[in-house]
């Protein structure tokens, strides 16, 4: 399939250089429209999921009779009126609490409208959940969660990526040293996923030495004035981080140490150091910069990992963000709130993928836009 | 066959390999056994946790071997069947027989050593007793290492009945001690006045029954909850962890294994299909793994255990489904893309081979070495999404695991009430497992991709 595209773009390469802006508008539109088309399938399916295929529609009915009848029980007139007239008035009530919830019309032309809302990112109303200010917007309450997922991630992220980049640097070089064998031997720790360590650390710091907070970001009472709340944020944030920063460690070091090495035994590289040029420069222009791609994959995979959140990690430091949300409206069946924050998800993934073509041609003058099928 | 012994030979150089087969050994040895000694429907009545199974533990014990660690030993726990056990003294002080009654009065005493440093948890008699109209009637009394002779109650018996000595509240404000048992354990000479201290010596327990009635008897079992218990301790629900440690084994070698072998066998399948027939079928696989990569994996996984169901069965299908379309099959793809055009496949098809055969005689093999430190490695991953799915409740409620027991503590504020023993156990089992394949599988990585070798 490769060669086939291949083929007609070298030669309309041949024939005039204008048209190469005819070829990247060509295929960063197609590329567009595909990518759009699998977020609607993405989106629609976590909608169909979230929703059990309609099956939820049924619970939340029975769940609305059921409350229904208690809530009347306590009510002195209703309890007063005559057998015919209470029914009315109970299947009346209850019409009206499906208008409410939108459960008078059939699932799957809901379903559509959902998909429809979320694309164009009306993300609606929650229907159990509600924001700690009390909002029920959808928007309001995963931008209420977004500060301090972004806080959690984007410190552990920015550590991991900028530290492990570096050690893999300086190992890359020294292959067959004694750290280089110690984080090759270490680089099996990070199958333990990222609460594993936090329990740990928990055990450790918090039940052991009582140093540091068990959970939460805040203590309580909080405090008052803003520097002392900034330094108790920073306290509760250590262990939290320092469990997704030692968790993926040693096998993001070991990964990246393997990918320099392979570029740093390049015959360019050995060529390089005959010539005698300064290590700095190797590194900076013959081992960094071909592989400035890969860097900038990973760079733009940690910025939507920040945005998404870690869900169990949050759920057992009970830090307060996105990933702790998404937990909490899946055991709510708060399917607005599931979706909404599946389609930013969506969004941003597809995005990001699409401009990570246009990154790649910026970066590496080899590869031409829509020149290969990717 | 030799394929595999060169493998093994050649990994015998890199130790942690070694350290890994070992423990994976090992932790087949300890599955197998398991599910030899206590079979499946054993261990989950066993978890289940009925009174019948449990009520000779104590609550939250801590293993007993800790004792070892401790100067002054933690209480073990006991448990005497009057009936059945030779220890018990038997004396009948009274009888008297008139034409249609008979009252027999009979002393009951056991002693037993204490030269613990703490108090019991809870002493329970549980009375067994026949009778046809009139109640046999029992005196319980202690007497301590100190000569003290405590009378503790004095009841009516019920055909089944139990009596707890902390759940005595009468008993505990005559002693006057924060509860009946330290009352009663207490020495009367403490080293410090104002903490209650153990009277360590021997105990011995006197039941004195009344029966009125010929044929009446009365019976006892008296079980003493210590503070350690058996190798592993036990839960909340007073279930011996042991059941679940040593169950915890098979599932987890279980669920990581059978979604690492499915995940890569049917993705590797998958991707050569799509390479060799092209066209929409390739199309089709590609844009699917678009679609998945685009699906948040977890939430997903945490939706269909909250909405359908919690069966392990179902999380392991759902887990391998979600799997198969991911990044490995972009990366198998591109290795099959180079091979499709190889001289042999093009001799395969002049001597007219089918398209099923080309497909798994002639790609598939070719790629295996590839695909071997991949599923190894990928094991670890699945063990603990088992034990991730268990903290996030989403656990299988029948079964005994690893990732049951460490959400269990959690919730129970293990780490809060310093009950450790309840989430480092499970832990480091986990730890053993995910290590032992992530050694053999970097091990393996290694060895198939010599580029990335040290020398």
């Amino acid at each position: 399939m490769g060669e086939k595209v291949q083929t007609p773009t070298k030669i309309v390469k041949k024939k005039t250089k204008d048209t190469a802006f005819a070829r990247v508008a060509k295929y960063s539109s197609l590329r567009l429209l595909s990518l759009f088309i699998t977020v609607i399938i993405g989106v629609y399916l976590t909608i169909m999921i979230a929703n059990m295929g309609g099956y939820v529609d049924k619970i939340m009915k029975g769940q609305i009779r059921e409350k229904l009848i208690v809530s009347l029980r306590e009510d002195p007139n209703y309890q007063l009126m005559e057998p015919t007239a209470k029914a009315t008035y109970f299947e009346a009530r209850v019409i009206n609490e499906e208008k409410r919830l939108g459960l008078d019309q059939p699932f799957m032309i809901r379903s559509f409208r959902f998909l429809y809302n979320a694309i164009r990112l009306d993300l609606g109303q929650a229907q159990f959940m509600t924001s700690d200010a009390g909002s029920r917007s959808v928007k309001l309450i995963i931008l209420e969660r977004l500060p301090s997922t972004l806080l959690l991630m984007g410190t552990a992220n920015f550590v991991l990526f900028f530290a492990t980049i570096a050690l893999a640097l300086v190992l890359s070089r020294k292959y067959g040293s004694f750290w280089d064998k110690f984080f090759i031997t270490a680089s099996p720790l990070s199958a333990m996923p990222s609460w594993f360590y936090g329990i740990f650390l928990i055990m450790i710091f918090a039940a052991v030495f009582k140093i540091l907070p068990f959970g939460g970001m805040i203590g309580s009472p909080p405090p008052e004035t803003t520097g002392q709340y900034i330094v108790d944020v920073l306290i509760h944030l250590i262990l939290p981080a320092a469990s997704l920063i030692i968790s993926a460690f040693p096998a993001r070091v070991y990964n990246w140490r393997t990918f320099f090495m392979i570029y740093s035994s390049e015959d360019y590289v050995e060529m390089a150091k005959a010539k005698g040029l300064s290590d700095k420069t190797i590194r900076n222009r013959y081992i960094l910069r071909p592989t400035l791609p890969m860097i900038i994959t990973s760079f733009s995979l940690m910025i939507i990992a920040m945005w998404t959140g870690a869900i169990i990690t949050e759920t057992v430091f009970l830090w307060p963000g996105i990933g702790r949300l998404i937990f909490q409206a899946v055991g709510m069946s708060d399917t607005a709130v599931i979706v909404g924050t599946t389609i930013i998800y969506a969004y941003m993934l597809a995005f990001t993928v699409f401009f990570l073509d246009f990154a790649y041609a910026l970066v590496d003058p080899r590869v031409k836009i829509g020149s290969s099928s990717s | 066959m030799r394929g595999i012994k060169k493998v093994f030979k050649e990994l015998k150089h890199f130790p942690t390999a070694v350290v890994g087969l070992v423990l994976i050994s090992l932790l087949f040895i300890m599955a197998i056994t398991t599910m030899v000694v206590i079979p499946y429907s054993e261990a989950k009545i066993l978890w289940r946790g009925d009174e019948a199974t449990t009520y000779k533990n104590p609550i939250n014990a801590r293993p007993a071997w800790t004792n070892i660690f401790r100067e002054e030993k933690w209480p073990e726990s006991f448990a005497v069947k009057f009936s059945e056990s030779d220890d018990v003294i038997y004396t009948v002080i009274d009888k008297e027989e008139n034409e249609n009654t008979e009252k027999i009065t009979t002393k009951m005493s056991y002693s037993f050593d204490y030269n613990y440093g703490e108090f019991p948890q809870e002493i329970l008699i549980y009375f067994d007793s026949d009778f046809v109209k009139s109640k046999p009637f029992v005196e319980i009394r202690l007497l301590t290492p100190e000569g003290r002779d405590i009378k503790i109650i004095s009841k009516g018996l019920r055909p089944e009945e139990t009596y707890r000595f902390n759940q005595d509240m009468k008993l505990e404000s005559k002693l006057g001690e924060k509860t009946s048992l330290i009352g009663l354990f207490a020495t009367l000479n403490p080293k410090t006045p104002e903490e209650p201290e153990v009277a360590k010596g021997t105990y011995t327990l006197t039941l004195t029954s009344q029966t009125f009635e010929a044929g009446s008897s009365v019976d006892a079992e008296v079980v003493l909850h210590g503070l350690v218990y058996g190798f592993a301790g036990t839960d909340h629900r007073r279930r011996d962890l042991m059941t679940a440690l040593l169950w915890g084994a098979p599932i987890a070698l279980l669920f990581g294994m059978v979604a690492s072998i499915g995940v890569s066998v049917l993705s590797m399948v998958i991707s050569a299909m799509g390479v060799w027939f092209g066209g929409w079928v390739d199309a089709l696989i590609q844009r699917i793994t678009e679609v998945n990569m685009l699906l948040p994996f977890l939430a997903i996984l945490v939706m269909i255990g909250t909405f359908y169901s919690k069966s392990i069965w179902t999380m392991l299908g759902v887990t391998i489904l979600l799997s198969i379309f991911t990044a490995a099959i972009k990366t198998y793809r591109a290795t099959f893309m180079q091979m499709r055009n190889a001289a042999y496949i093009e001799a395969a098809l002049t001597y007219g081979a089918s398209n099923s055969r080309i497909v798994f005689r002639y790609l598939i093999p070719r790629i295996i070495p590839l695909l071997i430190p991949g599923l190894v490695l990928s094991i670890p991953g699945f063990v603990f999404l088992e034990a991730s799915l268990n903290v996030l409740g989403l656990g299988d409620p029948v079964l005994p695991t690893w990732g049951k027991v460490i959400s269990d503590a959690y919730y129970q504020a293990a780490l809060y009430n310093g009950n450790f023993y309840w989430i480092i156990q499970p832990a480091i089992l986990l730890m053993i497992t995910g290590l032992a394949f992530a050694m053999v599988g970097f091990s393996l990585d290694r060895l198939f991709n010599p580029r990335l070798r040290e020398q």
